[in-house]
């Protein structure tokens, strides 16, 4: 089971690598976690998705809540927040193969924010899902590299 | 005022009486400091003892325990104490010496870590970077340590920190405001009424308590709730003198340790109240067992306990003092129990134990360990190590009105000596006996030169088998009896080492009138060895 967490932090050195290594040290997955300012400079926000059985992701919960610096912790699933992950992709490209790319970002709404003779950067801001799509789009072409951001959330406006 | 002077303004604060450590330039301006105050000092012989020292302390005395070191080695040499302490949820404060903080991480003389190296097993640390922090930190380190679930917090601070002037007059916070730590004390009412009705209802009720009841004072209100509505009361190991091992509703100590019959009880029953325990391994090795046929309610302070090893029908998160003394507030209708109690005394009767005494040259433990119980004064604190001392002590010693510490979680071999220090300081009138093996004694009895130095008196009681015996009995089961690494041959003698460190000295074999030995062993005050020797063979097994 996926599960995304939404956590409020205290914005001191140091916090980071409590969080990360509370997942490390019991055995918990993280699948992507995304750290930032929040509208209180004295709060960062971390959006942790993680995967496990019932039990785990209620003891990921629980001993979230356990750390001191930690002031809130809000976990839900993916159908209940709005996702969002930003990509970045480096791509070789011909004449023959332009036009296909250019095709494809309009269809995944994504833009060409860079560009050479050979190689262009792409962005892409979406859901994890449509974002593995897109990179399964571009096999065909050659692939630079690539830069994602891992998840933010926000719960939907109709979830408490 | 410099913040090695505010640090122990600090102390005085939190009216710390006592102060665990090592010396060390990076923490000097803090020893210096603290020469000024009436403060005790005792300087413990390894850094990892002073966190013991601080540990059977905290225990005794339901105060902080607080101990110092110096950074790098100093702070290393601490974490298995800490780790110890965390463990066992035993609130501490560890000070830590650092390097000057524009030297931190770049490898400088003695300089460690300390911070990153401990946080998988302190409940909260602080690096101090501004001397006008110091107040607030020592504030909130207190009170983080001695609430909620206890545990030990660790404050580093940089030697120029400890020499920088506070910017203005030095100013203790009167109230703690931390939003990102709540501590749960009251338990949910709505909760408290359904375990009410459980109560009210169940047939074969049992409680098994552990050390989270000592740790919130609860003793008192398990012991009435418990004779009130006439359930019985197993234990695990960090539990046991919750209740007095001989009252009529005491049956035990569960786990793979413990007696059998007490698992039985426990498996048995229709209502289970786990009370401050965490559903270890040693204590419930099959926790199917616990929750099948039953409702089994959990009461813990830390919510982060409740189903993480088991999956309880009624979770009660609180403190367990708060939470017991709403149950006795109702005027409960218990069931009358008493066709199960004679049963589980049934099952105490018959699943007696299996251990046939050693004789000859050698001491029983089971008959040594029953004797030495029975001369001990009533409100003793009989502090065991690790080992097979240790199991024998749990099944075999008889707790009247006293306590019973020993290193639960961890199981730190070396825990009972300065553990023993610790409680002698916090309750000087005490009794203290440390029961310990000749494996953990030769790490740790460097510590009976603090005991001379600072006239801290407890008796020592070595069980000496040349052996590391548990790990030994280990090996005779899992490897045929091919030991490896467990031998300690060559011992040394022991009479000689009291002699150095001019204590009492006695031994005890299979031809000594036991009880009249330990007569003259517990005769006076006095610091004495007691070696015991006890058959290199002999097994745990109850």
């Amino acid at each position: 089971m996926k599960r995304i967490y939404s956590v409020l932090v205290e914005n001191r050195a140091g916090v980071l690598s409590k969080v990360a290594g509370l997942f490390s040290r019991r055995n918990f997955n993280i699948d992507s976690l995304v750290v930032g300012e929040t509208a209180d400079k004295s709060v960062s926000c971390m959006t942790i998705v993680s995967s496990g059985d019932e039990r785990t992701i209620e003891q990921i919960e629980k001993q979230l809540n356990k750390k001191i610096d930690v002031i809130k912790v809000k976990t839900f699933k993916e159908s209940m927040s709005i996702n969002r992950e930003l990509m970045l992709i480096k791509v070789k490209y011909n004449k023959e193969n332009r036009r296909d790319i250019m095709e494809n970002c309009q269809i995944m709404k994504a833009d060409i924010v860079d560009m050479s003779k050979n190689m262009m950067v792409i962005q892409i801001c979406d859901t994890s899902e449509r974002i593995e799509l897109f990179i399964e789009m571009l096999k065909s072409v050659s692939i630079v590299e690539i830069a994602r951001t891992g998840t933010v959330a926000l719960t939907k406006c109709n979830e408490q | 005022m410099i913040g090695a002077e505010a640090i122990v303004k600090c102390l005085e604060k939190e009216k710390v009486k006592v102060i665990y450590g090592y010396s060390g330039v990076a923490i000097d301006p803090f020893w210096n400091s603290i020469l000024k105050t009436d403060i005790k000092t005792v300087l413990i012989r390894t850094e990892q003892n002073a966190a013991h020292c601080a540990s059977g302390y905290a225990r005794i005395s339901g105060e902080v325990g607080v101990c110092a070191v110096t950074s790098g080695p100093g702070a290393t040499n601490l974490i298995t104490g800490i780790a110890t302490a965390y463990a066992d949820s035993i609130p501490l404060v560890c000070i830590t010496g650092q390097v000057n903080s524009d030297m931190i991480g770049s490898d400088v003389f003695q300089e460690a870590d300390i911070t990153g190296a401990v946080e998988s097993f302190v409940k909260y640390s602080y690096l101090v970077r501004d001397v006008n922090d110091l107040p607030r930190i020592f504030k909130e380190a207190f009170y983080i340590a001695n609430t909620g679930r206890r545990g030990p917090v660790l404050i580093d601070i940089p030697y120029d920190v400890q020499m920088a002037e506070l910017s203005g007059k030095f100013a203790y916070p009167e109230s703690i405001s931390m939003r990102s730590y709540k501590p749960t004390v009251h338990g949910n009412v709505a909760q408290i009424k359904k375990v009410i009705k459980e109560i009210e209802k169940a047939k074969k009720p049992i409680i098994c308590v552990g050390g989270g009841v000592h740790l919130s004072g609860a003793t008192e209100e398990i012991r009435k709730f418990a004779e009130l509505n006439q359930v019985p009361v197993v234990s695990t190991m960090m539990g046991i003198g919750v209740m007095p091992t001989e009252h009529p509703l005491c049956f035990g100590m569960v786990g793979n340790n413990g007696q059998p019959f007490a698992n039985r009880a426990m498996n048995e029953s229709d209502l289970l109240l786990m009370v401050g325990a965490r559903v270890a391994d040693r204590a419930v090795n099959r926790p199917d067992l616990i929750t099948e046929n039953k409702v089994m309610v959990h009461i813990d302070v830390d919510p982060a306990e409740i189903g993480k090893n088991v999956g309880p029908t009624i979770p009660l998160v609180g403190d367990i003092k708060h939470i017991f003394e709403e149950f006795l507030k109702y005027d409960n209708h218990a069931d009358d129990h008493s066709e199960w109690l004679k049963m589980l005394e049934g099952y105490k009767s018959s699943m007696g134990s299996l251990r046939s005494a050693s004789t000859g040259k050698y001491v029983d433990p089971k008959d040594f360990i029953t004797k030495l119980s029975l001369k001990m004064k009533d409100d003793a604190v009989y502090v065991a190590d690790v080992g097979q001392n240790q199991i024998w002590s749990c099944a075999y010693h008889i707790v009247k009105n006293g306590r019973f510490l020993t290193s639960g979680g961890m199981g730190t071999m070396g825990y009972s000596i300065p553990a023993a220090m610790g409680a002698k300081m916090a309750a000087p009138k005490k009794q203290v006996v440390a029961v310990i093996g000749d494996g953990a004694f030769q790490m740790s009895f460097m510590e009976l030169a603090t005991m001379k130095q600072y006239k801290v008196n407890v008796k020592i009681v070595v069980m000496k088998n040349g052996f590391l015996g548990m790990v030994r009995e280990h090996q005779h089961y899992a490897y045929d009896d091919n030991y490896s690494m467990v031998q300690l041959s060559d011992d040394p003698d022991l009479s000689l080492i009291a002699q150095a460190y001019k204590m009492g000295y006695m031994k005890v074999d299979g031809d000594t009138d036991i009880l009249k030995a330990l007569d003259e062993f517990l005769k006076d005050d006095s610091s004495c060895i007691m070696e015991v020797s006890v058959d290199p063979m002999d097994l745990v097994k109850y």
